[in-house]
């Protein structure tokens, strides 16, 4: 353990407005901790920059998921295990209760949390090309008010996000608007479990009468935020699944993504999975019935 | 006399219920009153010359112990087979990690802080990273050459062969650095007392390895160096000769402070710095007449030892005797070295070399097969060794194995053959191709040539007041079952319950020199040294009277009680006494390399994935004939354990280096299999027995290490007929091969499905 | 309980460990794992890697399996933490712990207490798991002497044997 448990204060209020006045009162200083699967990592290898911590974990009003008509909000206090374990999670929106199960071993299901996942923006995140499929919105909380911005504008660059310094997130919504969508999900890592993505593909389509209807696709690991396949949506929307589209869609996305050589893997592999995951999808997609 | 039979069964292991209770001690879990704790400050760069140490602000130096070479009351070496590598760097380092100085601070907390705050000021020199630099003499960095030590194995008239061969055929195979990942970290205690002496105790293998390098570094008499192992969470041969370091750390901030110093590296700290398994590159060229019988071959052998000696000459010499496998060549010449490189000294990991050279051989194997248009089962068949052939080394095979029976029972089970046909009608276009592949393979059990003579091990046994017999060895438990084996054998030779028999706590003040615990030596040759202790013991109480010819255990423990009660002590030694049979030319290299071989083939299905280039096993047979199997449950648990390993090392385990230091030293980027990676692994064993050893038993600790890796990677080239030759072998390997054009593709036809 | 922010020093929290109430005087930021082992005693949870890889230091944490070496210990106050030293009662081995013995599931034994705390959370939610159930439960605990079948095999046998916490 490098790190010296005496230079480190941490508090833990027992309500989500006073945990907000306090990140109002020294915005930047206080780091919010929930689960700690990612800055309890960092603190132990003496790598932790902050040195005052606010803990937000098991607070009530960031860990319930509500429903209605329309909408699931999923509190950002949700654990892993919270998300995999709900039924609503698991029949509409499959690839996040996918993600959550790949998301390490059990016990860091246990406590790491959706919030932390996505304030955290590693392009690795499992997470997160789901909720980029999904056109997630994120209700951000501050002592200063609420406010709703669409998951697809909120990480701006590697590791940088649009959350202000006394911003938490207090859920993410997802409309309940998929069920007619083919949903496929698949990580692509150095071993089964307990592994950071190399690459990974979320992905939703409609599929009818030999056409594509509908595609959305993300991916990470392939740039330093995850990231939407837009062009790739494009070059497929409404076209006819076919060899050519296979390979069309493979080189279109091989073109949109851009990976780096790092410590788990190289950027020519990744561009090449990042195609073939693609393809692979929409051959699955040619054979379903429209199943989600 | 009733007693049930002991060996042979799944008795329980000995200190099983303290490890699933959280009882077992390990060194970590151990306090000693007014303990300090140390930790190292190490090198960061390669090479270079020291040229000042600062120690910086914001630390209260007043308060920290602080070692440095000048503190040194022996000789500054971890003493091993030369004492080349210092145990602080005194003016030049050769090696990333290299260890500077020590620290050592009651708060446990303030010491990476410490460390962090000692700043070096280097020259750096120009360093070397790769063997190919070493040989080329880029820089000397070691003695005249960068050369540790060179063999040469020579057989017939290597020279004649080429001339009348159908076929050469040449292949060059390397393999990475693998890091043992035990999961319990290094970590010692040490304690001096100026009347007592120095006292250790810790994580290791080989407790007089310990002491003999205490006593040269401390400069104190051996009886004033007492070493004792405590529980052991894996070791793997990452604990044989590293432990000699991290003690001679803690006892010299000991010996300085006069206060208990315990040194716990953490996971970082304990990858970067301490030994991994010798990266090697092999090249073969075979001489092979056209009914694939082999008529000759060059074999060179190169291991990169890394920047000291250390135990670098003994792991070039297993692999250097391994490198011909278990088949019959009429003529061969070896020639192995192992080579300087800046990066910290390789060390011992199960198997030692002969992974390494298994590997290459096992590929050539498979590529001889398809040069000479044989299938790789038929090209094994028609060189294994027969009883009465000779070795590479010319030792001849005394034992009745039968090489052809293993292969075929191993292919049933594992269904070879139909799922090689199967494979190659099937695979389809894209998506994802199978493979099945072999491996043949031998280890030889105990140490080298004139190794066990050498060591002249010592295995005491005695009598207890209570009536228990007590087994005293150097011999540690690590989880591979050494204390229930070696009580098992103890109960059966004397006819006793296995509750009868205890073991000591490894303990150089309380038990002998039992040699180490390495070599897959243990319950051959140390229970065979028991076997004998045992009889011992017999026949001095029924000499005494107390005891007749056939008894009871309730008969044995008054008569043991009695006699204690008598004479004060019953105690049996036996010494390692060398058969006739075994002899060995240490120069020429030449004669019984190992008093037994193991014998094994194993198999290997897999999958690659062409969406992702992955490899998953799907289904691993290993047949092995490892003389008599002393407890069912321990073999399979080394065998499964040791191919889980080979797993690792064959498709997870890669160690990234950046200019000779390990960048990738966390459980997050080293890879090793989990529970959600491993297929069920079948494992069959034949016994043919040993005379050489406890019960008929031979070593089988190591044998696992050196079938999976060839295996898999023939298993893979059967899937995508791509050639791999090097391991580790990732997704992004087998990417590059099929996406470049020009791959070192095979020219068979019918086999080649479409890529 | 928690630390007043204007001063770092040491707290207290309590916190029930094995059924029984455990008040400690640490920094907040002191790891769960560190205060089991220095404060209470309680070595038999492990460190393997610091970093949440490795399980050797998983314990239950209001029923729920958890790596202590990633949990500050104000986040532990008022929970219910067991450890490998509470599965067994009066010297009596679990029918879990029995099974490991019985199938060769310890081996070092350094991922043992982990890997043990591990199976009995799949048990308690999966009685009667399945050979797959089993690999997934116990995939992030990380063992280097088995090879896993052996663990695997004492987790099917313990459900067999009708394993209950």
């Amino acid at each position: 353990m490098r790190a010296h448990p005496s230079e480190y204060e941490i508090v833990s209020p027992h309500t989500l407005s006073a945990v907000l006045s306090l990140l109002a009162q020294e915005p930047g200083v206080w780091l919010p901790i929930a689960g700690g699967t990612d800055v309890m990592v960092q603190y132990a290898a003496g790598k932790l920059a902050a040195r005052k911590l606010v803990s937000i974990w098991n607070l009530p009003e960031l860990r319930r998921i509500e429903l209605s008509a329309d909408e699931i909000q999923i509190g950002a206090g949700c654990t892993y295990t919270d998300l995999s374990e709900h039924e609503i999670v698991n029949r509409e929106f499959t690839l996040l209760s996918r993600a959550a199960r790949w998301t390490g071993g059990i016990a860091n299901q246990n406590r790491g949390t959706i919030g932390g996942n996505i304030v955290n923006a590693s392009p690795a995140a499992d997470s997160l090309p789901a909720l980029l499929v999904y056109e997630a919105e994120l209700l951000l909380i501050s002592a200063r008010g609420e406010r709703r911005v669409p998951y697809t504008s909120f990480h701006i660059n590697y590791r940088e996000t649009q959350i202000a310094p006394d911003e938490l997130i207090r859920a993410i919504c997802l409309k309940r608007r998929f069920p007619e969508y083919y949903a496929h999900a698949r990580k692509v890592a150095a071993r089964n479990a307990q592994a950071i993505a190399k690459v990974c593909l979320a992905a939703l389509g409609r599929f009818a009468d030999g056409f594509v209807e509908d595609i959305r696709l993300a991916v990470g690991s392939v740039a330093p935020v995850p990231l939407r396949l837009t062009a790739t949506e494009r070059a497929v929307n409404g076209k006819r699944i076919d060899p050519q589209l296979l390979q069309l869609a493979r080189t279109t996305a091989a073109s949109e993504v851009r990976p780096i050589d790092d410590i788990r893997s190289s950027a020519r592999y990744r561009v090449a999975v990042a195609g073939n995951l693609v393809a692979e999808y929409l051959q699955q997609l040619s054979a379903s019935e429209m199943k989600t | 006399m009733t007693t049930a039979r002991i060996v042979g069964t799944s008795v329980p292991r000995m200190e099983g219920r303290d490890k699933v209770t959280g009882r077992a001690r390990y060194v970590d879990d151990m306090v000693l009153p007014g303990m300090l704790y140390g930790a190292t400050v190490r090198s960061r760069v390669p090479r270079g010359k020291i040229k000042q140490i600062t120690f910086g602000p914001g630390i209260d130096w007043t308060e920290f112990v602080i070692v440095s070479p000048r503190d040194i009351p022996g000789k500054n070496c971890i003493a091993l087979i030369e004492d080349d590598q210092p145990c602080l760097a005194d003016g030049v380092v050769n090696h990333s990690e290299e260890p500077l100085l020590l620290l050592a601070h009651p708060d446990r907390h303030l010491l990476a802080k410490a460390v962090e705050a000692v700043s070096v000021e280097y020259e750096p020199l120009p360093a070397i990273f790769s063997m190919q630099e070493s040989e080329k003499l880029c820089q000397v960095i070691w003695g005249a050459d960068n050369i540790f030590k060179s063999y040469l194995i020579e057989k017939g008239d290597v020279d004649a062969v080429w001339e009348n061969a159908d076929y050469i055929v040449e292949g060059e195979y390397t393999t990475g650095a693998q890091e043992q990942l035990y999961i319990e970290n290094n970590g010692m205690i040490a304690a001096f007392d100026p009347l007592q002496g120095l006292t250790v105790w810790g994580s290791l293998q080989c407790p007089y390895y310990v002491h003999k390098a205490l006593v040269k570094l401390c400069n104190l008499p051996e009886n004033r160096v007492r070493v004792v192992q405590v529980e052991t969470g894996g070791a793997f041969g990452g604990k044989e000769e590293y432990p000699s370091m991290i003690a001679g750390h803690a006892a010299l901030l000991a010996m300085k402070s006069r206060k208990p110093v315990k040194i716990i590296y953490d996971r970082m700290e304990d990858m970067a710095a301490t030994t991994k398994r010798h990266p090697s590159r092999t090249r073969h060229r075979t001489a092979v007449r056209k009914d694939g019988k082999i008529l000759g071959g060059e074999i060179e052998f190169t291991i990169d030892g890394g920047a000291y000696e250390t135990l670098s000459p003994v792991v070039l010499s297993r692999g250097a005797i391994h490198a011909g496998g278990p088949y019959y060549w009429p003529s061969v010449r070896i020639r192995a070295k192992a080579v300087a490189t800046n990066t910290p000294p390789h060390g011992a990991f199960r198997g030692f070399g002969a992974p390494q050279s298994l590997f290459a051989l096992e590929r050539h194997m498979d590529r001889i097969a398809e040069a000479v248009g044989i299938s790789p089962v038929e090209i094994r068949r028609r060189n294994f060794l027969r009883p009465g052939e000779t070795t590479t080394t010319g030792q001849s095979v005394q034992e009745e194995i039968d090489l052809g029976r293993l292969l075929d029972r191993a292919l049933e089970v594992s269904d070879y053959h139909e799922k090689k046909k199967k494979f190659a009608t099937e695979n389809p276009p894209g998506h994802s191709k199978k493979g099945i592949g072999i491996a043949a393979f031998l280890h030889g059990a105990g140490f080298t040539g004139s190794g066990e003579r050498y060591l002249g091990s010592v295995v005491g046994l005695e009598g207890c007041a209570d009536g228990s017999v007590r087994i005293l060895v150097s011999s540690t438990e690590f989880g591979q079952g050494t204390n229930t084996v070696l009580c098992q054998i103890a109960a059966e030779a004397l006819e006793l319950r296995y509750e009868d028999v205890g073991i000591a706590q490894p303990d150089t003040q309380e038990v002998p020199n039992s040699g180490p615990t390495v070599a897959s030596r243990t319950i051959m040759v140390v229970g065979k040294l028991l076997q004998s202790a045992a009889l011992g013991i017999r026949q001095t109480l029924t000499a005494s009277g107390k005891l007749g010819s056939s008894y009871s255990p309730e008969e044995f423990r008054d008569a043991c009680r009695a006699h204690v009660a008598e004479h004060g002590t019953l105690r049996s030694l036996a010494r390692y006494q060398q058969p006739k049979e075994i002899f060995w030319d240490e120069e020429k290299y030449r004669g019984s390399a190992y008093a037994a071989f193991a014998w094994a083939v194993y198999v290997a299905e897999v999958t690659v994935d062409l969406t992702t280039y992955s490899v998953s096993v799907d289904d691993f047979v290993a047949f092995q004939e490892v003389g008599k199997v002393l407890h069912p449950v321990l073999a399979n648990g080394q065998i499964i354990g040791g191919i889980a390993q080979g797993i690792g090392f064959a498709l997870y385990e890669k160690v990234i280096w950046q200019h000779g230091r390990m960048q990738n030293g966390q459980m997050t980027n080293y890879i090793m299999p989990t529970s959600a990676d491993l297929p069920a692994i079948r494992v069959f064993f034949e016994e043919l027995g040993n005379v050489h050893g406890a019960f008929g038993a031979k070593g089988i600790g190591e044998l696992p290490m050196d079938g999976p890796a060839p295996a898999i990677i023939n298993a893979i080239e059967d899937a995508v007929h791509v050639r791999f030759n090097s391991i580790p072998l990732l997704p992004e390997d087998i990417f590059d091969a099929l996406a470049k054009p020009g791959v070192p593709e095979i020219a068979s036809s019918s086999a080649r499905g479409q890529i | 309980m928690s630390a007043s922010s204007q001063d770092p020093a040491k707290c207290e929290i309590a916190f029930t460990v094995n059924g029984q109430l455990a008040t400690v005087r640490v920094h907040a930021m002191e790891r769960l794992l560190d205060v089991l082992r220095h404060e209470l005693g309680l070595t038999g949870t492990k460190e393997g890697c610091g970093e949440g890889e490795c399980g050797s230091c998983s314990v239950l944490m209001d029923g729920l399996l958890v790596n202590s070496c990633l949990i500050p210990v104000l986040q532990a106050s008022g929970a219910n933490i067991v450890t490998i030293e509470g599965l067994a009662s009066d010297g009596r081995l679990g029918v879990l712990q029995q099974a490991f013995l019985d199938c060769g599931g310890a081996q070092c034994g350094i991922c043992t207490p982990g890997m043990i705390l591990a199976a009995v959370h799949l048990l308690n939610k999966k009685p009667r798991p399945t050979l797959e159930d089993i690999r997934e439960g116990l995939s992030g605990n990380l063992c280097r002497c088995t090879g896993y079948m052996q663990i695997i095999e004492a987790v099917a046998e313990a459900g067999r044997r009708g394993a209950a916490t």
